[in-house]
């Protein structure tokens, strides 16, 4: 009994982190697995999600279970307009069109202007900011609703914390949202086009690298949220970023490349076998689960496990 | 000045001699200390650059290797008291060892994937070591005439002196592969992986190559960087900050260059240094930032490496000089030589050779012979199935039946670069050149099939270069050829492997009246002097001046075969080309 009860309450600390996970695996997924962006800054977006959903969340004396969703959503304004000004005045020029077709379309300078930013920005941070963990401090990252005891000897009992509860049911409703943006609307659908084929959306009218703007400050906006909600219950400093990346490229190629919805899966699935391998692996190694999973997935379905085509020769 | 941009011994001579004598200006032990570790990251950045600057293919992980020189060395220090003189050494192999086992399941994938599966290895190790209890394992301190033999040096120079010799030995090895068909080789795969294969190049055994000594010289990086710090942590060699160390100073330097992470690791790295230790101290992440403006601004002004942008600068004039474009020589075709003599033995035999996609049966049940000297025309309709039976035969397409005999051998399961080397050579519907290498490396790639000795290879490059009439464009880049020189380019790059069997896929297509006169020329030149070609087109007209027999292709088998002549005539051909209305008229 005992062990089932581990197993459901891992489970269902896997299902809270892991859709945070999901969230900000859908952000880097429009950059990175629409566009083919490498993105090395999008720890460091996650990072200032977090700041800036903090200095939001005190500086407006917001309060209330939904007081850090709506700053995470606030603050996300800045993020959103902070990835259309790295693009503009950097990407630009090693993204999309204009590097289609080129030696490894852009991706060394990508790859090495994002580093930049990265350092920029953490380093950055620690200047403004300092070193001192933070977080957003509510009574509800400490309060739990109780479901339970389902069994008659007083066992199965289980307990959701409110503040991560929050954070999941915000979480799905912002990614349904971008869901339904991406494959509904006209913009959504002008992004895709842009993405899949720079050339021809030129041709058909469509000004890629507005379009490539667009989805990289929208991808750097939805990590960003993702990160404020993760302040609302986990100590940051400036330096979390790098905590974040590598999990958050494992979510979206698990996933699957091109899709919306599947790095969202990606990261919840991550979550999940993150949590559960606490039950019979030592601490240690609970991070290098995800990595061997990873790594098994890329090598035997690089297409993700929701992903449709695999790239060729 | 020329002796020293030739002789690499010269250069690392020179460079060693300066950067010794520069510390002795230096009396701060810190930046001794900083100086023996610049060496370090631009072996890693060198060992980096074998590997992703050649084969393109971008390594998130080289920490990995890193990683598993240091901690041999710490483990063999530490557990058994051996010497990091034994212990580095080691390290590389293990290296070696760690690039063959990452290379094997991860050379199957592309692009982004093979990137982000980098990204995990050094990471899943790092989580490894750590749970195996290696926080923080020590290299014990040694005294007397057993610290000089663990390379624990009294004096700080003897570090430098460690350092800079390791170094030259990476140069030395990244300039072997630089100037070697090693390093063109894995340019040419990089820059179009078909047309590699099918020129000869074994691109996995290139890709396996250059992770091996890639490998290895991590190895030996991170085993005397342990050896000199004495301390390691899984964080320290297996983290991320190590693989980006590597990748920064190769491409801030220049990639594809052997000099370029020297440059990169002189620059970078003792900068952050010195800002570290100036301002570091009191505005705490002031060296990041501006180590990552400094990265960001050199991306944005000389994404090419800042050595790549000097050379444009400093040789910008020579280039200008030789401006003027060079003329294709049309070889004149002697008449009077008796016409080719076609000989009975058989070439090429093909025997029920059959592929289908799906449900679509694009090859069904295909036979056919080539003879010795004979110049073979395969013409048929649009999606007649020529260009499938062409890949069937040159191993990118496996057979799902038949048989295609070579010289006694059968082709069916063989690789694209086997065929090649055994003697059949191919070139594309759509030109594959190595955009980025001039006319004659192209070429010369095509010439290793055959010869094991790079000048001899040059020398067959410049003699296939001279019967298409292309010699007078042996510098040029690939990539400013027009179509007509993209063609010739192409059938010098297949000559210069010295095929008995020659496929020819639509050369004429694309080219203007004119320059099918030249290409018709310099293929009925070829055929003169004894050439077996096979030869796709679409259109006949100018097919008939060139071949001795047709062989007809509708819906994926064989129409019709025989003389241009009695080809011409039959009705199911013209019905195939033109329609049943046509059979009629052509009857009158």
């Amino acid at each position: 009994m005992i062990v089932l009860e581990n197993f459901f309450q891992s489970l269902i600390a896997g299902l809270l982190i892991g859709s945070l996970y999901g969230l900000m695996c859908v952000g880097l997924g429009l950059i990175f697995g629409l566009m083919r962006v490498i993105n090395f800054a999008q720890g460091e977006f996650l990072m200032l999600g977090m700041y800036g959903a903090f200095y939001v969340f005190s500086w407006f004396g917001l309060s209330g279970i939904l007081g850090p969703v709506l700053a995470a959503l606030v603050s996300s304004l800045f993020s959103f307009g902070l990835g259309w000004i790295i693009h503009q005045f950097l990407l630009s020029n090693s993204t999309g069109r204009a590097v289609a077709g080129t030696e490894g379309d852009g991706h060394y300078q990508q790859l090495i202007l994002t580093l930049g930013v990265s350092l920029v920005l953490a380093n950055g941070a620690l200047l403004v900011f300092g070193n001192l963990p933070l977080s957003i401090r509510t009574p509800y990252a400490s309060q739990a609703w109780e479901l339970g005891p389902l069994a008659d000897d007083g066992m199965l009992m289980f307990f959701f914390n409110q503040a991560r509860v929050m954070a999941l049911l915000a979480a799905v409703v912002i990614t349904g949202a971008t869901y339904l943006f991406i494959s509904r609307s006209r913009i959504g659908k002008t992004l895709r086009a842009a993405a899949d084929n720079p050339d021809a959306a030129t041709y058909m009218g469509i000004d890629v690298t507005r379009a490539h703007r667009i989805s990289f400050s929208l991808g750097v906006a939805i990590t960003a949220i993702a990160g404020g909600l993760v302040a609302s219950y986990y100590p940051f400093q400036p330096y979390i970023g790098l905590e974040f990346v590598v999990i958050m490229y494992a979510g979206v190629v698990l996933g699957g490349l091109g899709s919306i919805m599947g790095p969202f899966w990606g990261g919840l699935i991550i979550g999940i076998v993150q949590q559960l391998s606490a039950l019979v692996l030592p601490m240690q190694l609970q991070n290098g689960t995800i990595f061997v999973l990873f790594l098994l997935v890329i090598l035997f379905r690089p297409q993700g496990l929701f992903g449709k085509n695999v790239e060729r020769v | 000045m020329q002796l020293l941009r030739n002789n690499i011994y010269a250069q690392l001579g020179i460079f060693a001699f300066v950067y010794l004598t520069s510390t002795f200006f230096i009396d701060d032990n810190y930046f001794r200390f900083v100086l023996s570790t610049v060496p370090i990251w631009a072996i890693m950045g060198i060992s980096w650059n074998i590997f992703s600057g050649y084969t393109g293919l971008v390594s998130f992980g080289h920490a990995a290797f890193f990683g598993i020189g240091a901690y041999t060395v710490v483990i063999l220090s530490m557990t058994f008291g051996i010497s990091p003189m034994i212990g580095i050494p080691l390290g590389c192999v293990g290296g070696l060892i760690g690039g063959i086992l990452i290379g094997y399941p991860t050379f199957r994938l592309r692009g982004v994937y093979f990137a982000l599966a980098m990204l995990a290895y050094p990471l899943t190790l790092l989580y490894i070591f750590e749970w195996m209890g290696y926080q923080e394992p020590t290299i014990p301190m040694r005294t007397g005439d057993e610290a000089f033999w663990h390379m624990q040096f009294e004096n700080p120079f003897y570090n430098i002196v460690v350092s800079v010799v390791l170094m030259s030995l990476a140069i030395w090895v990244s300039h072997k592969i630089h100037s070697s068909r090693f390093g063109l080789s894995l340019t040419a795969i990089k820059q179009n992986e078909a047309a590699a294969e099918s020129a000869g190049l074994d691109s996995a055994k290139w890709k396996m190559r250059a992770i091996m000594v890639s490998g290895a010289l991590a190895g030996l990086a991170g085993g005397w960087y342990a050896a000199l710090v004495l301390v390691v942590t899984p964080n320290s060699v297996f983290g991320m900050l190590t693989s980006s160390q590597a990748m920064i100073v190769t491409l801030f330097g220049g990639v594809s260059t052997v000099w370029g992470p020297v440059v990169g690791s002189l620059v970078l790295i003792p900068t952050s240094e010195i800002i570290q230790a100036t301002v570091g101290e009191k505005l705490h992440g002031i060296h990041g930032v501006l180590l990552g403006v400094a990265i960001i601004l050199m991306m944005l002004f000389a994404p090419d490496g800042i050595l790549t942008k000097l050379k444009s600068l400093v040789f910008r004039s020579n280039k200008h000089a030789d401006a003027g474009t060079p003329e294709v020589t049309v070889p004149v075709r002697d008449d009077t030589a008796s016409k080719r003599s076609l000989s009975s033995e058989i070439m090429l035999d093909v025997r029920g050779l059959s592929v289908s996609f799906g449900g679509l049966q694009a090859v069904a049940d295909v036979s056919f012979q080539v003879h010795k000297g004979e110049v073979l025309g395969i013409i048929g309709p649009n999606g007649a199935g020529k260009t499938t039976l062409f890949n069937l035969l040159n191993g990118f397409i496996p057979a799902s039946a038949g048989e295609i005999i070579f010289a006694d051998t059968n082709l069916v399961g063989l690789k694209p670069n086997q065929v090649c080397r055994l003697g059949v050579g191919r070139t594309f519907q759509v030109a594959r050149p190595f955009s980025r290498l001039s006319v004659l490396e192209n070429v010369i790639v095509g010439a290793f099939a055959k010869d094991a000795d790079d000048e001899t290879a040059r020398k067959h490059a410049l003699e296939a270069l001279g019967r298409v009439g292309m010699l007078g464009h042996a510098e040029v880049l690939a990539g400013g050829l027009n179509s007509l020189e993209l063609r010739l380019m192409e059938l010098a790059r297949v000559l210069a492997g010295r095929p008995d069997l020659l496929l020819m896929d639509e050369t004429l297509a694309g080219l203007g009246a004119d320059e099918v006169e030249i290409m018709l020329s310099t293929l009925n030149h070829l055929a003169d002097q004894g050439q077996s070609i096979v030869i796709i087109e679409h259109t006949m007209q100018a097919m008939v001046r060139l071949v001795d027999r047709f062989i007809v292709l509708n819906h994926g088998s064989v129409l019709a075969a025989g003389e241009p002549a009695a080809v011409m005539k039959d009705p199911l051909v013209i019905e195939a080309y033109l329609g049943k209305k046509w059979v009629n008229n052509a009857e009158h």
